[in-house]
């Protein structure tokens, strides 16, 4: 029952095989075994068991409230939640309880879904590899995996399996590894640079940006207003479509959400043929040599993800449809142009952490700025604090016009880029989510978080400059045993298209289902207690 | 706001001395020592009078002052500017503060609908260009009572710019002419106020109120001023202007309208002088004495070699004088970016209107401008026009909060000519209050008492210096009403002329003397035998009664 999907569980709900309190029961089971994935930063078994026994009783009374009543869910911990803690991964929110939820998660609430709890991430989502929370690393589930494993005994110079296990990417790592990891159905990310879709590809999962503007974002503690997006991870395109027909829509809270009233819910059809679908794909995709730095294919991408790139090019033009070059000339400006965008930003948004109203306060009362700057001090990490520095450096009267307006005009630039590959009558891009598989932690952090940031980042934060729909779907294993994902990209509040091309590709591509029962011997119990044939179903 | 001490002419004041008629010119002061020297110096020069300003011996340097504004007027709504949480004046602190003016993690500014609105009206009102597309922006700096770290305004495109305000300066000898004088209003901004900070010294430690995040309006002015008196007839208009359009309360005492000043002082034809900022001027009468004290300070300063510092001042009530405000050393680097989480705010107009747009979507600028209530200064030309009085005296009228209405409720019920009203109100009723340092809305007489007296005047059931005891009476607060003192008192005029005849008589043969001068042309002794006459009637007969009675029977 933990390896179906939403959907699958959902009609199981509703067919009585299983009851919500059985459910969030075998879910927190789950966490508990999994802890030391780190995905989790706080569970909300109480809250989450409650909310079990409301759903059981609407089941009970034929009274469901849909698709998403009595499905344990997570949430990234940098959204708000009413009376459950909330940091951020961050000393600054240690201890800090929001009075309120955010619009998000209010929405999957009335629609019934268990709060299973508050996953892990990089302080203040500042990162992409979830490692740098005050908190600790996530561990991808996958490092763990039959697949993973397999190949690395194959490999003789395989070291000490404990301390060599995977990073999930990030920021929205906790969230990952939580869906990964069977703990529950879907779970909210945000994502400002890639920090849903990142996440997804390393942990296999469906990793869904939907449209700037579509997404409440009331309650989304901010990196970036201006680029922030809840983001859905799932473990196929279904479930993402189906939580997003429940999130989608204005808030009056949010002034940047739109008012045209959304379609819903998301039901998204099969198609049967893609031969009226014209898929982009940035030049140079099969230039392997010369020029690779410009747009998107750079250096180090792995031969295995332009391997999986191309056929997946190929897949579409062999079923019909229509595949052509497109150029993105300013792409190429999109990392350094985020770096001064968000660094701003984040100055701008965090001058509120001041140690006066909530979170932390350092035990020095000299003055009110000596209490500020060691509050500060004590409750943000070299990198957040890194970034304020940066970001006031850029807003300052002196080089707010060399740095922030031409950013913006960057920023411009790289949307008209978009906009442009539209027009010329392409329907979705495809590109690759990351430049390879997951890392081994160890070898991650011999990059500061910076340069990993800005590495990561660069198939997926040119599209969060422009604001549009973006998901990351698992394609197929590596080499190593661990998943790919590449991404597609689609027209501004065509997030339902985007979706639909993405299902059609899912089902092309019969991504493996991961294998835990290794890892989980001790609590195979629960897994074989629940039909493992479903867990490897598709293998 | 009542404002007794009000004055809106440039009449003479310790050393500054403001010249009507082109700008103004300032004297060089008298070396002054300390700040007590220079506040006691205040009562030595005062009675100076303007004209003596113009007189400068040869070689001295003439000082021409420049002073321009910002004033912060709370807008008057029912909830703050980005948050749906209560506005009112003196709640408990803290008791209405939403999560967004507490500033916790993830909320957002809404824009309330009614600020906006009360600006574009503020704009229209201002003559001001209103602009269709504006932006807000976060405005940085750390302070207790911002709990953001930022405040929402709208540095690089407001609201509405390029307007102006026209006020009136009292000039001529008796300060009876009103001169009309422009000030170019540069933009109107919408931005958030912050918390209040109350330093509690003793325990030393600083109190947040976060009830104050609401709305302003940020109206500044060009340096087109010249003096305190200037700038401060300038502010007395703008407020008036808000409290007719009901955009803002104004009420300096409550801090819903406060004002900087921006003040430098250069010789005619140099460039500017440096200008320093002086704030905390929380009453129209401290902001023209502050703008007055600063003038001087700077000339003396740099008539004594000094030099003038870009800073900011705060002015002083109690020693009359304007500090240099250590906490704002420094320069100060806002770091200003766009508010990421507003959008464009979009304004129409008639033809720009989109066909179905959602009226509680929109904003139009051309249906607002069709409700706009009158400005003060059509009523004043109203006023005028239909009753005759003298500019200045609807000056008066407008700028005595209630005193207008007072006027109105008057005239409506009296039968007694325009012309008397304003007389009544204005010297009368006015100088009773100013006596007690009274507001109209303090007064122990009703516009239907003064009607009432008026009337018995104007029918002449009494004499003039009968209505002015009655008048006493009545601000006696007994609750007697005007006829009622009238009859206790007798004050009723003698009607009968038999009568009044036969105590004419009696005064003639009781006073041979006088009536010998009458007779012998003496001018003066008629007047005399008609007070004597009119003692005898205790004041209630009509002198010009009784000198036609005497007149007849002395045969003239």
């Amino acid at each position: 029952m933990l390896g179906r999907s939403l959907r699958e569980v959902s009609a199981a709900l509703k067919q009585g095989q299983i009851t919500p309190t059985e459910l969030c029961q075998k879910c927190l089971s789950l966490i508990k075994k999994t802890k030391f994935l780190n995905a989790y930063i706080t569970v909300s078994e109480e809250v989450a068991l409650k909310q079990a026994e409301e759903s059981e009783k609407r089941y009970k009374n034929g009274q469901s409230l849909g698709d998403l009543d009595g499905i344990p869910i997570a949430v990234k911990d940098n959204f708000s939640t009413s009376g459950i803690e909330t940091t951020c991964a961050s000393n600054m929110l240690k201890g800090y309880i929001p009075p309120y939820n955010a619009t998000v998660v209010q929405k999957l609430l009335d629609q019934g879904a268990l709060l299973m709890g508050k996953t892990n991430l990089d302080e203040f989502a500042m990162g992409s590899g979830s490692t740098d929370g005050v908190f600790g690393p996530v561990k991808n589930p996958w490092s763990y995996s039959k697949q993973y494993r397999e190949k690395r005994k194959q490999n003789p110079h395989s070291e000490n399996e404990d301390s060599d296990w995977l990073i999930t990417g990030g920021s929205s790592g906790g969230s990952a590894a939580a869906v990964s990891a069977f703990t529950c159905y879907a779970a909210l990310g945000s994502d400002t640079g890639g920090s849903t879709r990142n996440p997804a590809a390393h942990c296999g999962l469906v990793g869904f940006k939907p449209s700037y503007g579509l997404v409440s974002r009331h309650g989304l503690i901010p990196l970036v207003n201006s680029m922030d997006v809840p983001g859905i991870l799932t473990r196929c395109v279904d479930d993402a479509a189906i939580v997003l027909g429940a999130l989608a829509g204005p808030d009056p809270r949010d002034s940047t959400t739109v008012h045209e009233p959304i379609n819903k819910p998301f039901m998204l059809p099969s198609l049967a043929d893609v031969s009226k679908l014209c898929i982009g794909i940035p030049k140079f995709q099969f230039c392997i040599l010369t020029f690779c730095y410009k747009e998107y294919l750079v250096p180090e991408l792995s031969s295995e993800v332009q391997s999986l790139w191309s056929k997946a090019a190929d897949l579409f033009e062999s079923e019909g449809a229509k595949v052509i070059e497109v150029s993105l000339p300013h792409t190429s400006y999109s990392i350094v142009c985020y770096h001064v965008l968000c660094t701003s930003e984040v100055a701008s948004n965090m001058a509120r952490f001041d140690g006066l109203q909530y979170g932390h306060r350092c035990d020095i009362d000299v003055s009110t700025e000596a209490m500020y700057a060691a509050t500060r001090r004590e409750g943000f990490n070299d990198v957040v604090r890194g970034r304020i520095l940066s970001g006031n450096f850029f807003l300052l009267k002196e080089n707010y016009e060399n740095y922030f307006v031409k950013a913006q005009k960057v920023r411009r630039l790289i949307a008209n880029d978009f906009v442009n590959a539209f027009n010329s009558g392409v329907d979705v891009l495809l590109t690759p989510t990351t430049l390879s598989e997951a890392v081994p932690y160890l070898e991650f952090i011999k990059e500061d978080n910076r340069t990993r940031s800005a590495q990561d980042d660069i198939f997926t934060q040119a599209v969060n400059m422009a604001g549009l729909p973006a998901v990351s779907i698992p394609v197929a294993l590596s080499n190593q045993g661990l998943p790919i994902g590449l991404q597609f990209i689609g027209r501004a509040f065509c997030d339902q298209q985007l979706l639909t091309v993405a299902k059609w590709f899912e089902k092309q591509v019969q991504f493996p289902v991961i294998q835990l029962q290794e890892l989980m011997d001790d609590c195979s119990a629960v897994l074989e207690n629940e039909k493992l044939a479903s867990v490897s179903l598709k293998q | 706001m009542a404002a007794p001490m009000l004055r809106w002419g440039c009449r003479g004041r310790r050393w500054a001395f403001a010249r009507v008629d082109g700008g103004s010119c300032h004297r060089r002061g008298a070396p002054t020592g300390s700040t007590s020297n220079q506040i006691r110096g205040e009562s030595s020069v005062a009675q100076q009078p303007l004209h003596t300003a113009q007189k400068t011996r040869k070689g001295e340097h003439k000082w021409a002052a420049v002073v321009g504004l910002e004033i912060h007027a709370q807008i008057s709504s029912n909830s703050k500017l980005f948050s749906g949480s209560q506005v009112r004046f003196s709640a408990p602190p803290n008791s209405l503060v939403s999560f967004f003016d507490a500033s916790l993690p993830g909320t957002l500014p809404v824009l309330n609908r009614r600020c906006v609105e009360a600006a574009v009206m503020t704009g229209l009102a201002l003559n001001c260009h209103i602009n269709k597309k504006s932006l807000f922006d976060r405005k940085h700096y750390f302070y207790a009572d911002l709990p953001a770290g930022y405040q929402i305004t709208q540095q690089r495109l407001p609201i509405a710019v390029n307007g102006s305000l026209i006020y009136g300066v009292c000039a001529g000898k008796k300060q009876s002419q009103v001169i009309p004088k422009t000030v170019r209003i540069k933009q109107i901004q919408l931005e958030q106020d912050s918390g209040k900070s109350l330093h509690d010294n003793l325990r030393s430690q600083t109190l947040i109120d976060l009830n104050r995040a609401v709305g302003l309006l940020e109206v500044v002015l060009e340096p087109d001023m010249s003096c305190g008196e200037e700038a401060a007839t300038a502010v007395r208009e703008l407020q008036l202007i808000l409290q007719a359009l009901g955009t803002s309360q104004a009420n300096m005492a409550e801090g819903q309208l406060r004002v900087d000043a921006n003040i430098s002082v250069h010789h005619p034809g140099e460039p500017l002088g440096v200008r320093t900022e002086v704030k905390n001027l929380n009453s129209i009468r401290f902001l023209a004495k502050a703008i007055d004290y600063e003038i001087q300070r700077q000339i003396n300063e740099l008539e004594n070699g000094g030099e003038i510092l870009n800073e900011t001042r705060s002015f002083h009530h109690k020693l009359g004088c304007t500090m240099s405000m250590r906490d704002k050393e420094g320069k100060q680097d806002y770091r200003f970016m766009p508010e990421p989480n507003l959008p464009p705010l979009v304004l129409y107009d008639a033809t720009s209107l989109p066909a179905g747009a959602d009226p509680q979507q929109v904003i139009n600028i051309d249906q607002i401008r069709e409700t706009l209530p009158e400005l003060p200064s059509v009523t004043r030309e109203k006023l005028v026009q239909q009753y005759g009085m003298l500019l200045e005296h609807s000056f008066t009228l407008l700028n005595e909060v209630g005193l207008l209405e007072f006027f109105q409720n008057v005239i409506k019920e009296t039968r007694a000519e325009p012309k008397k009203v304003t007389s009544w109100v204005l010297n009368t009723f006015l100088g009773y209050l100013k006596q007690q340092n009274l507001a109209v809305s303090e007064s122990p007489v009703t516009p239907s008492a003064l009607a009432e007296l008026l009337d018995l005047l104007d029918s002449r059931t009494i004499s003039s210096s009968a209505a002015k005891q009655v008048f006493e009476e009545l601000w006696k607060r007994e609750g007697k009403t005007p006829g009622q003192i009238v009859s206790e008192k007798q004050l009723e005029l003698m009607q009968d002329q038999g009568a009044l005849e036969q105590l004419c008589h009696s005064v003639m043969e009781a006073h041979p003397q006088v009536v010998m001068d009458v007779k012998n042309r003496n001018p003066r002794a008629i007047n005399k035998l008609i007070g004597l006459v009119r003692k005898a009637t205790q004041s209630r007969a009509d002198p010009v009664m009784i000198k036609e009675i005497l007149e007849k029977k002395l045969s003239l």
